[in-house]
Order: structure tokens, then C-alpha cells, then sequence
């Protein structure tokens, strides 16, 4: 399965300034793994010590939230858009 | 840009502050148009070289200051000369006395309401965005953008207007019409998502990354740090107003969460500058049931936030994924308040309780917050014999159709005789 990841300009430094990379995957675990192989170290500013996605990141599998799918296990069908965005935006 | 080209601290004058600084993991970084940390994704905020002020001369320094929030400009990240410039110059709203309401709730104790809407757009959000007016101008930002519940949005399309700025902001596209029309009048672009807010703040954070946002200012994204700081200002007013004193106790809606924060932020500064005396005070979150997620987890004793998709009338605080979530929590449990929250029905019936009791015509925010004030000095979390401050955040003309069934009691010929058949004699 392929998908694509939005790369937000905080991790740019990470993929050459990409703003979107393709990778593979069938849920959303493995779909940071092949990120983190070809980009080493990307995938600990996502997830924590303990592989958890971190407390100040949303992660979208198309438009959908992973927080109100399966988290890390969420499917990432086969030319799925995949989008890393820091939380802290936005409100009042 | 999420965190690129970070300014250097010597080539900006906003005053005080000195560096960013990622709540979480406490990296530092310069000044700049970021707001999420390069090492963790935290939030980050202003620090602030405050050595060196006095209090006394502090006190007097802010007393005869402008009657705005830019009194309070050797607190914020803004220059020194920030009351000269092109800006809408909010704050210094009043706190009243809200005796009969007390009366009605069984407060002993002086209950006020600090009502914000009387500030230029009608809503608290010209504190904040005044303050990212400023970093605006620093960063040399030319158009203004915001993804907002309405409030915002009216509040940027009005400064930018004032402060010779483009603007651009984005809304849920079936917002009330009041906000709509409040945000449309300024002339700037204002384009409604097809979804709810939090994909209106999920689109602009992508925005912010691609070349169409370029040269862009989201207030309450790439200058949140800045922005958030204004509502510190509530803080500064509310102890100021009640003569340099911390309230017992204080009840405060919440969408994102950063207002709340934000207010205890400013209350910690003013105890750490010895502008009042330290003493307990509890902090209250109020939210609608329709869109509770902080309530939830603090009911549930829980640190995590499950965001929700919103339903309420309440739509200014309609935000499902709230980002200062868990700092309410530990706010409203380090201080020993609570996070409550009431349904729509209580939301309509606060704001004709807050009406006919003390003649402020809250938005549906408001009536969040009165109807959870009520809720807990009826559930006994908050203690009618200490003195509490509620905050009105917005007018209720902007969402005329909470109490859209309140209008004509009778209607009559000019005469008298129909007066009196009507029963009014």
C-alpha cells in the first residue's frame, strides 16, 4: 500500500524541504516506520519515548482524525493522504 | 512558516520580550513567527525579561496609563510605543457589580462580571488580536489571517482594517449571521469552510506550510504566542479593577482553552511583581455540553483530552480538539476549581437570567458561563460566600437566535383604552 505524507514545515528539515513524501504502509504504525527508514530520526518527533503519538500532534488519515479511528492502528488505504500537524493552533 | 526564519531578538522592539520559549520541554528559541517546538511539537510562549521593575513604580506607571489594555504594555509583548500606532486600542472594559445576580444565586460574597463585550467588535478577541497586530508589524507580515468561530474573525478583519493590513480569515461556513455579517463589513477576504472549526484550524495550519500562505500572519497560528498573550490582560484588568487584588474566585469559558490559561498566567505575574498579594484563588472552566471534552476528562480524573465533534448553540466555543486542553486541567486542579459544563437549555436560560438581572446581553459564550456559575454554586463546587468574578466574553446581538422567541410582549393601538384592554395599565 501506498500513501502520501503531508510533512509540516516544522519537519521539513527532516525530508530535503519536502513538503510531501510518498510511503508505505498499511496502518498508520507502519506507515511512520517506512517514514522514520527513509528519513532517520522523523519518527521520534512524532512519536514519544514510549512510541505513542505525541501529546501536541494530530495526525489525519484523509480527513478523519486519528483520535477518533484506531490511533496508530487506523488503515491507510492504498493512495491515502496522510497529514502531521502541530496542535497547538487555533481557539480563543 | 511553522518555525522558519526565526527572527533575530535584536531586530524586533516588542518591548519586554525576550525569547520563545516551548512550554513543555522549555527550549528557547528567538523571537519569530513560530508557535510549535522544533524538538516536541509544544506550545510555545513569550518569555519575558521583566528584572528590573519596581511595583510601586510599576503601579503608577500602569495607573496612569491609556484606558486600554496597552496600560498594561511593560507586561505584553508589544513596543513601548505601541498606544501611538494604528490599532483599536480594546480593553478597560468594566467589571460590575452584579448584585442582583448574586442575589438570585446566593452569593454573601461581591459576585461581579467582568463584561468584555463592550470592546470594539463586541468580543474579548481585540485584546489578542491587538497583540498580534504588533508582532504583525515586527515580523513585517502584510495580510492577517485567522481560522475562527466568528469572534475572531471579526476582530481581525476590523484591526487589519484600522492598521493598514490585508486580510483573509476563515469560518465554519453556517456560523451565525450576526458573526458573519460582523466579519464581512471590514472588506476583507472572508471565505467559509465547508466543515466545523476544527477543520477550519486544520486547514490554515496546512495553509501556513504551503507557498499560498506565504508572507501570511494566522493570529492564532504562526503569531499564537503573541496573540495569546492579550488575554492576560483580563487578569491585569479584573485585579486592577478591584484595587490591585486577586479575586477568590474566577469562572471562564472555554474553546481552545488559551484564554483560561492565559489568565492565570497574568495572575501568576502580578503575584511575581508584587502588584498583589499572594493569596489561594481557584480557577473554573466552563463549557457547553454539547462540545465538553475538558469537562469530560476532568469528571473523569482524566489527563488526556478526547476531542469531540461539537454540537451546541454555544458555537464560539464550539472547538472539538481544544489545544490548551490539558493546561485547563491542571489549572483547574492545581488551583482546586473545577470544569463544568451546562446544555443548551441552561445556556438560553443563563442569558436572560444575566439579562434581566443586571441588563448585559451575553452572547451564547456568556451563557455558558453563567449557566455553569449557577451549576456550581448549586453543585457546591464554588462557594457563594467568596468573592467571584464571571466573565461575559461577547454580545448577544451576534447570536440573536439563542433567544430568538424574546421580542413583543403585547402589541396595541396607539390608544389608551387598548392599553389598559392589554393589561398593561
Amino acid at each position: 500500500m501506498s500513501a502520501t505524507v503531508r510533512i509540516p514545515t516544522i519537519l521539513r528539515s527532516y525530508t530535503d524541504g519536502k513538503a510531501e513524501v510518498g510511503v508505505e504502509g498499511a496502518t498508520l504504525q507502519e506507515v511512520i516506520a517506512d517514514l522514520d527508514a527513509n528519513f532517520p530520526g522523523i519518527g521520534q518527533r512524532i512519536l514519544d519515548e514510549t512510541g505513542k503519538l505525541r501529546r501536541f500532534v494530530n495526525v489525519y488519515v484523509n480527513d478523519d482524525d486519528v483520535r477518533f479511528a484506531e490511533g496508530l492502528a487506523t488503515a491507510v488505504g492504498d493512495g491515502a493522504g496522510v497529514s502531521i500537524i502541530p496542535a497547538v493552533a487555533g481557539g480563543c | 512558516m511553522a518555525t522558519a526564519t526565526p527572527v533575530e531578538p535584536s531586530t524586533v522592539d516588542l518591548g519586554p520580550a525576550a525569547s520563545l520559549s516551548c512550554r513543555e520541554c522549555g527550549t528557547k528559541f528567538p523571537l519569530g513567527p513560530s508557535f510549535a517546538c522544533l524538538e516536541c511539537f509544544g506550545p510555545l510562549e513569550i518569555a519575558y525579561d521583566y528584572a528590573g521593575y519596581d511595583a510601586e513604580e510599576l503601579r503608577k506607571r500602569i495607573e496612569s496609563g491609556p484606558a486600554s489594555i496597552w496600560r498594561y504594555a511593560p507586561l505584553l509583548p508589544v513596543p513601548a510605543d505601541v498606544a501611538s500606532k494604528p490599532n483599536l486600542n480594546p480593553g478597560w472594559t468594566p467589571l460590575v457589580k452584579a448584585d442582583n445576580l448574586g442575589r438570585e444565586l446566593g452569593f454573601t460574597a461581591q459576585l461581579h462580571v467582568k463584561d468584555d463585550s463592550g470592546n470594539p467588535t463586541h468580543s474579548f478577541k481585540d485584546r489578542v488580536v491587538a497583540c498580534a497586530i504588533e508582532a504583525a508589524r515586527a515580523f513585517d507580515f502584510t495580510t492577517l489571517s485567522c481560522s475562527s468561530t466568528g469572534n475572531l474573525a471579526g476582530a481581525v478583519g476590523a484591526a487589519a482594517a484600522r492598521a493598514g493590513f490585508k486580510s483573509c480569515v476563515f469560518i465554519p461556513h453556517d456560523l451565525e449571521q450576526g458573526k458573519i455579517v460582523m466579519a464581512g463589513v471590514y472588506g476583507g477576504e472572508l471565505v467559509g469552510i465547508e466543515g466545523n472549526y476544527d477543520d477550519v484550524n486544520r486547514f490554515c495550519s496546512e495553509l501556513i506550510g504551503d507557498p499560498a500562505g506565504e508572507g501570511w500572519g494566522f493570529v492564532n497560528v504562526n503569531l499564537r504566542p503573541y496573540y495569546g498573550e492579550g488575554s492576560k490582560t483580563l487578569a491585569y484588568e479584573i485585579c486592577e479593577q478591584l484595587g490591585w487584588r486577586l479575586p477568590e474566585q474566577i469562572v471562564i469559558p472555554i474553546a481552545s482553552g488559551s484564554q483560561l490559561t492565559k489568565i492565570d498566567k497574568g495572575l501568576q505575574e502580578l503575584i511575581k511583581l508584587g502588584l498583589v498579594e499572594d493569596r489561594p484563588y481557584k480557577i473554573f472552566g466552563a463549557q457547553a455540553a454539547g462540545c465538553s471534552p475538558v469537562a469530560t476528562a476532568f469528571k473523569d480524573g482524566r489527563d488526556v483530552i478526547r476531542p469531540v465533534k461539537p454540537d451546541t448553540i454555544a458555537k464560539s466555543l464550539a472547538i472539538g480538539n481544544p489545544a490548551d486542553g490539558p493546561y485547563v486541567l491542571d489549572i483547574a486542579r492545581r488551583t482546586g476549581g473545577a470544569v463544568e459544563d451546562v446544555t443548551d437549555a441552561e445556556v438560553v436560560a443563563a442569558i436572560r437570567l444575566l439579562a434581566r438581572t443586571e441588563g448585559i446581553f451575553a452572547e451564547t459564550a456568556g451563557g455558558v458561563t453563567i449557566g455553569v456559575l449557577k451549576k456550581l454554586v448549586e453543585n457546591g463546587l464554588l462557594d457563594p460566600a467568596k468573592e467571584t468574578v464571571a466573565i461575559n466574553t461577547g454580545d448577544g446581538l451576534k447570536t440573536l437566535d439563542a433567544v430568538a422567541d424574546a421580542g413583543l410582549t403585547a402589541t396595541i393601538r396607539p390608544t389608551l383604552e387598548s392599553f389598559r384592554a392589554a393589561g398593561l395599565a
